[in-house]
């Protein structure tokens, strides 16, 4: 069985409110360290399979097609076994 | 058979909120001690929350005649209008929303739709009556944002407008916020649905999301309880799914117009074992389910953890033996689980079962049996010496102007654009009055008809005086409608109070019922529905004993739909009804002069029947051109919000023929019952009049819209003098204000 | 002429849609669920607002992949008339369809009010009974109503004139306060290169009815029709 954990944010060239939201809020409560924040997603996801090759290809497929939409979204992930 | 267990520990059941007396009547019922399962199934069938213990016999004296036929169901009711039946109800989700008011307000929107669309009606309108401590807190600020965030999040992406409602805000409810969620539904009337199981044989089937620990014993902990300093009773509260609910409305209704169900139940409170009980209670059968059937989120649950679970987005029903693949296909086809789980037997018993034993086994009519309590009641010390003002010792302010401005910016005044923009309230298609009037009016397709809606109550009102503030929600919800050209119908109903273990709480609750029932009794205007929210204390106290009154009237034209902004320059504005020197309980009083205390506005029943008649009339011969009730705020506020209408068109207005000689502050701002603000062309007067005087009802005309200040004299002296659209700004941006400034 | 309605679960404005083409204007119109079969006969589609698969991961990122998508892909290469609205232009995008993609609202909330758009291109099926300037009186109701498309694309959208509607004030001037969402460049719709296919924010079918307050939707519904009727 393995674990992969996705990893989904808008582009650095698309503007996200919502980030700067928080960031402003964290601002508020006086962490003013917080040069910025963006806000993404993850994704988690359970692979009844052990090819872990096999499962990176296809996991890459899974996040161009559906998971992250390409023109305004990058992904990253990682696997491991559990 | 049931294996036999031990006793119960006394600890044990009075955690789960039973008395010594009832655990003794559960073993006579049983003829032995209760299982877990079965003690668990008692305790939640029997809390205040399901059983309405300490509140049922006061609520068989609302009266339910009136001139529509009226539909009592199990979950819910309504009227019958032709050949439709109008379904509607209001319920409460207050302690949910006070821990996680997203959340909170979402599955309350949820969980009342699920009782009109379980009724066979398609849900149509939403309203929200909702009530928060002072803005300056930020607690407060983060439950508004949450519960409107709630609110949308659900009601939005269900596809059902939220169309109107009410926002107040008051000292009283810091601590315990009060969030009601109204909804309306139509169905044809020979296409409504019974939540009941009925003829041995026939399946009990189990729809929608899988069962976990959500919520567990929220019923008999949550809700019959207060909030302690330590909330350690923090239970999980439930996470709403609207996409799951969308589409359960879809296909319980596409299951209920192809036939063979027989019955179809939410699972509400209580989950399946309030189901499951009820069902068969009301259908006068047994129903034998396995648990082992039962679609499960999370593993290793107990029994009673499953029969307790509160997840949301399940139903129950009760299908025609071997119509089951048939009416499982069409949930299955909106990827809805749908699962055979039992089904009615001749025996009146409640069986369930788990891997393989018996767990539990009880009679429906004991569940359904909740023990009456017999309250007590006691007026409150000080209770007289509060409605007493000393008007002397409160000097009239010198600029009015700034009082005003004041006075229309405060929370509970203010625009609530900031909360209805984030609601789509035009999905459906039908809503004819847009938000920024008196109700909601909604189109009924292929008829002229529509249905209006409004809710009210004035918390510090029924504080003051319960009686008299309960008569005044009920006779100001039924002018906002009037004031849309509609016909009060019929009321539901969400009582908000405190402990009713406290006689001084009861005796509000007592007193306030009182006040529902003599006024709906008096206009004929029916309860068909409703709820009862206990408890909501915090450790500062009770909240405001808050009746909350949902109302929704019937036009027959709608092309003769009236809103509450004036609609053109130099129509003349007419006041229906009369000012008197009545400051108590006003908003102005507890904003300006920081004063809550004072006689309640008067009300007089007839004469509010009668002028409200009279406004109606002249509504639908066409002699309005717009109509608003006074409520908070007074005359000036009234005038000024014909003014702004909708926001779309802005006209100011002179008011220069106030006649009352009272106190200057009493005129403009003070509070009096069964007045309303209309405009008209001028050459209609007459007309007016002459309807007016038929029904007794005084009528003056006061000024005439137009221009772009709202000034109003006092003989020829100019008192309040403002640029109207700057006015309009303030208003409309305060909510907004608040919310950002943040700290 | 026909309508085809498709109804995804979690659409809500399909009924609505359906009433306003076929009630109000009086042509037939049928719903197609998201898993049929077969495809209808039908002169224009219609992917109504609402809320498909709840708007879970990115909202129209689900229904996309809906089997019926595969029949519209067909049918607008055949040059058959695609109108998607709110939910509806948001699976355009996701399917490619249209080019661009949907951002949540600059604000951060859920916007239903009544807007301005200004009729930019009056040479698309969509919009010949508007007339080229005219400004319309529509609402919206969405969260995620931003617009987005880089550089690149936001000129070959201008130069091939594909930008069919974008948000104004009431006057036609088109400026960053009447813009209530954010989109790039006020774009409230825009139609495919061939100009078969297209995708608005706001809801004509809301607005087709002066008794819900506006008749101007029922402009978008009469130029089809009438391009269907010269077909």
């Amino acid at each position: 069985m393995l674990e992969a954990k996705v990893e989904i944010t808008l582009k650095k060239t698309i503007a996200d409110p919502q980030g700067l939201t928080v960031k402003h809020a964290l601002e508020a409560l006086d962490y003013g360290e917080v040069e910025q924040a963006r806000i993404g997603k993850l994704v988690t996801i359970r692979l009844d399979t052990d090819d872990m090759p096999l499962a990176e290809k296809r996991l890459d497929e899974m996040c161009r097609k559906l998971l992250a939409n390409p023109i305004i979204e990058d992904y990253t992930f990682e696997i491991k076994e559990i | 058979m049931i294996e036999n267990t031990g006793a119960i520990d006394k600890d044990i059941y009075r955690a789960l909120g039973l008395r010594d007396e009832d655990y003794r009547r559960i073993i006579r019922i049983l003829g032995r001690e209760p299982s877990p399962t079965e003690l668990a199934m008692f305790s939640v069938e029997w809390s205040e929350h399901c059983g309405y213990s300490r509140s049922r016999s006061l609520l068989k004296k609302l009266p339910r005649k009136g001139r529509y036929r009226v539909l009592i169901g199990e979950d819910s009711g309504g009227i019958v209008m032709g050949d439709s039946a109008i379904v509607f109800k209001m319920e409460s989700h207050n302690h949910p929303s006070q821990l996680e008011p997203k959340q909170g307000a979402a599955t309350g929107v949820g969980g009342i739709i699920r009782d009109i669309f379980t009724a066979g009606a398609r849900p149509i309108a939403s309203l929200n009556s909702l009530r928060f401590g002072p803005l300056s807190e930020p607690y407060n600020r983060y439950l508004l944002k949450g519960v409107v965030d709630g609110i949308q999040f659900y009601g939005n992406c269900l596809g059902v407008p939220t169309v109107g409602g009410e926002v107040y805000f008051d000292e009283s409810y810091s601590g315990n916020c009060l969030v009601n969620a109204m909804s309306i539904g139509i169905a044809r009337k020979d296409k409504l649905a019974r939540a009941r199981a009925q003829g041995a044989g026939n399946s009990i089937i189990y729809v929608g999301s899988s069962t976990g620990r959500d919520g567990i014993g929220g019923c008999s902990v949550l809700a019959s309880q207060e909030f302690g300093e330590g909330d350690e009773k923090r239970p999980s509260v439930q996470i709403g799914d609207p996409f799951t609910e969308k589409c359960l409305i879809e296909a319980t209704l596409e299951a209920l117009s192809r036939g063979g169900i027989v019955g179809i139940k939410d699972m509400g409170a209580a989950g399946l074992t309030c189901s499951i009980s009820e069902m068969a209670f009301d259908g006068k059968a047994g129903i034998d389910a396995d648990l082992d059937k039962v679609p499960r989120r999370e593993e290793g649950m107990e029994p009673w953890e499953v029969m307790m679970s509160e997840s949301q987005e399940r139903m129950l029903v009760c299908v025609k033996k071997g119509r089951e693949d048939e009416v499982m296909r069409i949930f299955h086809k909106w990827d809805l689980n749908a699962v055979r789980i039992g089904e009615v037997t001749g025996e009146k018993v409640v069986r369930i079962r788990n891997k393989g034993r018996i767990v539990a086994e009880i009679p429906p009519d004991a569940l359904a049996d909740a023990p009456i309590f017999k309250m007590s009641s006691k007026r409150p010390a000080g209770s007289g010496r509060i409605k007493r003002l000393n008007a002397r010792k409160l000097p009239v302010p010198e600029d009015l102007n700034k009082v005003f401005t004041k006075l229309i910016s405060s929370p509970t005044i203010a625009s609530k654009e900031w909360i209805y923009r984030q609601y789509d309230h035009m999905v459906q298609a039908k809503t004819i009055s847009l938000p920024g009037s008196d109700a909601a009016v909604l189109r009924l397709e292929g008829t002229k008809k529509g249905i209006a809606a409004a809710t009210d109550c004035n918390g510090l009102y029924c504080y003051l005086d319960p009686y008299r503030g309960a008569q005044i929600a009920v006779s100001e919800a039924a002018r906002n409608i009037a004031c849309s050209g509609a016909e009060p119908a019929a009321v539901t109903d969400c009582l908000n109070f405190g402990n009713p273990d406290k006689e001084e709480t009861y005796w509000y609750f007592e007193n306030a019922v009182k006040g529902i029932a003599d006024s709906c009794r008096f206009f004929g205007i029916p309860v068909v529905s409703g709820n009862v929210s206990f408890y909501n204390e915090s450790p500062k106290g009770p909240v405001y004993p808050t009746p909350a009154i949902g109302m929704i009237g019937i036009i027959d034209d709608t092309a003769r739909l009236c809103t509450r902004g004036f609609k053109n320059e130099d129509d003349i504005i007419i006041l229906f009804g009369e000012t008197k020197e009545e400051l108590g309980a006003s908003e102005y009083l507890k904003e300006i002069h920081g004063v809550v205390r004072g006689p309640v506005p008067e009300i007089n029943l007839e004469r509010e029947k009668r002028i409200r008649t009279a406004v109606l009339e002249c509504i639908k011969k066409g002699y309005l051109n717009s109509a608003h009730d006074c409520s908070e705020g007074g005359l000036a506020v009234a005038v000024a919000e014909s003014c702004f209408g909708d926001g779309r068109r802005i006209l100011g207005a002179v008011i220069d023929n106030l006649k009352e000689k009272i106190r200057l502050d009493a005129l403009l701002f003070g509070e009096s019952q069964s007045r309303v603000i209309a405009s008209a062309n001028k050459i209609m007067f007459n007309q007016v009049r002459k309807i007016a005087e038929k029904e007794g009802a005084p009528v003056t005309v006061i000024g005439r819209a137009g221009g772009r200040r709202l000034s109003i004299f006092r003989g020829q002296r100019k008192v309040v003098d403002v640029p109207v659209k700057s006015l309009y700004k303030t208003w409309s941006l305060s909510i907004e204000k608040r919310l950002e400034r943040g700290s | 002429m026909r309508f085809a309605i498709v109804v995804f679960p979690g659409s809500n404005c399909d009924r609505d849609c359906h009433y306003a083409a076929n009630k109000v204007l009086g042509e037939k119109a049928v719903f197609v669920w998201h898993k049929a079969k077969r495809f209808p006969d039908a002169d224009c589609v219609i992917l109504p607002g609402g809320f498909s698969y709840g708007d879970y991961l990115r909202t129209g990122a689900i229904a996309r992949f809906s089997p019926i998508m595969k029949h519209i892909v067909d049918f607008a290469g055949r040059g058959g008339l695609v109108i998607g609205i709110c939910n509806g232009f948001q699976i355009l995008l996701e399917a490619g369809l249209l080019p661009g993609a949907m951002l949540r609202n600059s604000g951060l909330r859920f916007i239903c009010k009544y807007v301005h758009i200004k009729t930019e291109n009056a040479s698309t099926p969509f919009t010949a009974s508007c007339g080229a300037g005219r400004v319309l009186e529509i609402p919206i109701a969405h969260n995620e109503g931003n617009f987005y498309i880089d550089g690149k694309g936001l000129k070959e959208l201008e130069e091939n004139g594909q930008i069919v509607f974008r948000y104004c004030e009431a006057d036609g001037k088109v400026t960053k306060k009447a813009n209530p969402n954010g989109a790039v460049s006020n774009i409230a719709g825009i139609v495919n290169k061939r100009g078969n296919v297209l995708g608005m924010m706001p809801h004509p079918e809301r607005a087709s009815e002066s008794a819900l307050g506006s008749e101007d939707g029922a402009l978008i519904f009469k130029s089809i029709i009438d391009h269907a009727g010269k077909r």
